[in-house]
């Protein structure tokens, strides 16, 4: 088995106007897709959610306000999860919520620290 | 009680109880011949009784036989020297009698001592179950290999080195302190839901014996709540969790020991005291920023003792056991969070989820995927059923799944 990060990006959500109905049913919507992922036992983590404000560093000492000042989207958070090939950490990936919104997983395999 | 039944019913309730004693007198080095003590004291009981007739107080026969058992071996040993002698230093009475205290508060606090001596972090999760089985639950070693599907020769083995290191480490039978408690009481509470689950899922169908373990699960997590320091939210959401499970104990079933499912249930057996006092603790749980798993079990197994089919109840459910298999994985959770997922979204929906679990050699298993394709696809309910008869063990069990076919075929 290998670990996958999935990586979660869309517009900054605070751009995304939502009513508390709506607000509830994407929380229901993440929670029972992260859940069926546990339930199968291939969660590693349910990681993180990332806040909208941010800094990037760059060699010299110039710190910009970021992350989203002109892009249009955001890293807005990630997950681990365990699967056999990157084509089932895929297919796990296909029913994020976030695609529903206009946003967009980002797949990638960890490597271990020891190899 | 019939004659037969009553020293393992005896060895189940008092074993434990002198054990601990014994144990805490002796020291952790000698752990192992305290046990020895209290399971030659049953075998005499056995011996005897069978020939002279029971006695007509039991227990206290058994304590008398154990305790002096316990003085013959701390007078011929040199424990009596090291240990008990120097408090006696001052006493000019040959005579005194080494006391071996088995009143109920000795019982108690040596049980709860005990209790944080064998849940020690330095020697491996399983062991600790294993010696808490056998010396804090009286488990015998056939039970013990039963709960961890595994051979005697192995728990043998497990017990032998899980004493060695705890000698080795030198443990103090004694409270821990305050900064080690929270590690430890995490161990303590796993066995005493480990310990709750061998009465409530036991596929022994003496329903006494399944009753009393659920019961010295509770009354030892009851005492964790008793004492200030061991007295945390986890503890009261587990006792809350034990006490809405037990509720249903008695309508769980029918007069030929067969399990009757939680649908099918007389509502009017449930226990009512025991849901009553499953809130007081759920709510006592709920003081602190804690949320353990037993928190969240426990929620759920609230919700099963209010209406049967609200759909906010299922919806609670469902998300109940989203967030608890994110905190931890175990496959019945999986297989429950299936089965509220249909009730939420029907069973389409949840047959995709189910078969995504993988659990194919899981009888319970079978049977929710039976259930699920009732309505659907007859054949591959029938299927499933199957497969779940062949991996049910229980009679009574398997009566149940046949009955589940024979319904299908009408």
């Amino acid at each position: 088995m290998k670990e996958f990060v999935l990586l979660y990006r869309s517009e900054p959500l605070g751009e995304i106007k939502m009513t508390p109905e709506g607000t509830m049913a994407v929380s229901k919507e993440w929670e029972n897709w992260m859940g069926g992922i546990a339930a199968q036992n291939k969660l590693v983590s349910n990681g993180a959610r990332l806040g909208n404000e941010g800094r990037s560093l760059k060699p010299g000492i110039v710190v910009t306000n970021g992350p989203y000042a002109e892009i249009k989207e955001i890293l807005g958070g990630l997950s681990i999860i365990r699967a056999e090939s990157m084509e089932e950490a895929t297919e796990i990936a296909k029913n994020c919520p976030i695609l529903n919104v206009g946003g967009n997983v980002e797949v990638r395999e960890i490597i271990p620290m020891n190899s | 009680m019939q004659d037969k039944e009553l020293i393992p019913h005896l060895y189940r309730t008092e074993f434990r109880k002198i054990a601990a004693v014994l144990c805490r007198l002796f020291g952790i080095e000698h752990i192992s011949i305290a046990e020895d003590i209290v399971g030659d004291t049953f075998l005499l009981a056995a011996e005897t009784w069978g020939l002279k007739g029971v006695p007509q107080n039991p227990p206290a026969w058994l304590y008398t036989v154990a305790k002096n058992k316990a003085k013959d071996f701390l007078k011929r040993n040199t424990i009596y020297n090291e240990k008990v002698s120097p408090a006696l230093q001052c006493n000019t009475d040959e005579s005194f009698e080494i006391d071996v205290d088995l009143s109920s508060t000795n019982i108690r606090d040596s049980q709860l001592q005990m209790m944080f001596a064998i849940c020690h972090p330095d020697i491996p999760p399983e062991s600790q179950i294993g010696l808490s089985l056998r010396i804090l639950c009286g488990f015998s070693i056939d039970e013990i290999a039963d709960a961890f599907l595994t051979n005697k020769e192995t728990i043998n083995k497990r017990l032998f080195r899980a004493r060695e290191k705890l000698k080795q480490v030198k443990v103090k039978i004694e409270m821990p302190s305050v900064t080690e408690i929270g590690k430890r009481i995490e161990n303590v509470l796993t066995t005493l839901y480990l310990l709750f689950n061998e009465g409530y899922y036991s596929s022994n169908r003496n329903t006494v014996l399944q009753k009393d373990l659920c019961l010295e699960a509770m009354r030892l997590t009851h005492m964790l709540t008793e004492n200030v320091s061991t007295n945390q939210p986890g503890v009261n959401a587990l006792l809350s969790l034990m006490c809405f499970h037990a509720s249903r104990f008695d309508a769980r079933t029918n007069k030929d020991g067969e399990l009757i499912l939680y649908d099918e249930q007389d509502i009017d057996l449930w226990d009512k005291e025991l849901i009553k006092k499953g809130e007081y603790y759920l709510n006592l749980s709920a003081k602190g920023d804690e949320i353990t798993k037993y928190h969240i079990e426990a929620a759920i197994a609230y919700w099963h003792t209010g209406e049967r089919d609200s759909s906010e109840k299922w919806e609670k459910i469902l998300s109940l056991y989203n967030r608890l298999l994110m905190v931890e994985y175990s496959p019945i959770a999986a297989l429950n969070r299936t089965y509220a997922l249909a009730k939420v979204y029907g069973n389409e929906t949840a047959i995709i989820e189910a078969e995504k679990l993988h659990l194919t050699n899981s009888h319970l298993y079978h049977i929710l995927l039976g259930e699920l394709y009732t309505n659907i696809d007859k054949l591959k309910a029938i299927d499933h059923f199957n497969l779940a008869l062949k991996l049910t063990k229980p009679i009574a069990d398997k009566n149940v799944i046949r009955k589940k076919i024979e319904k299908l075929k009408i």
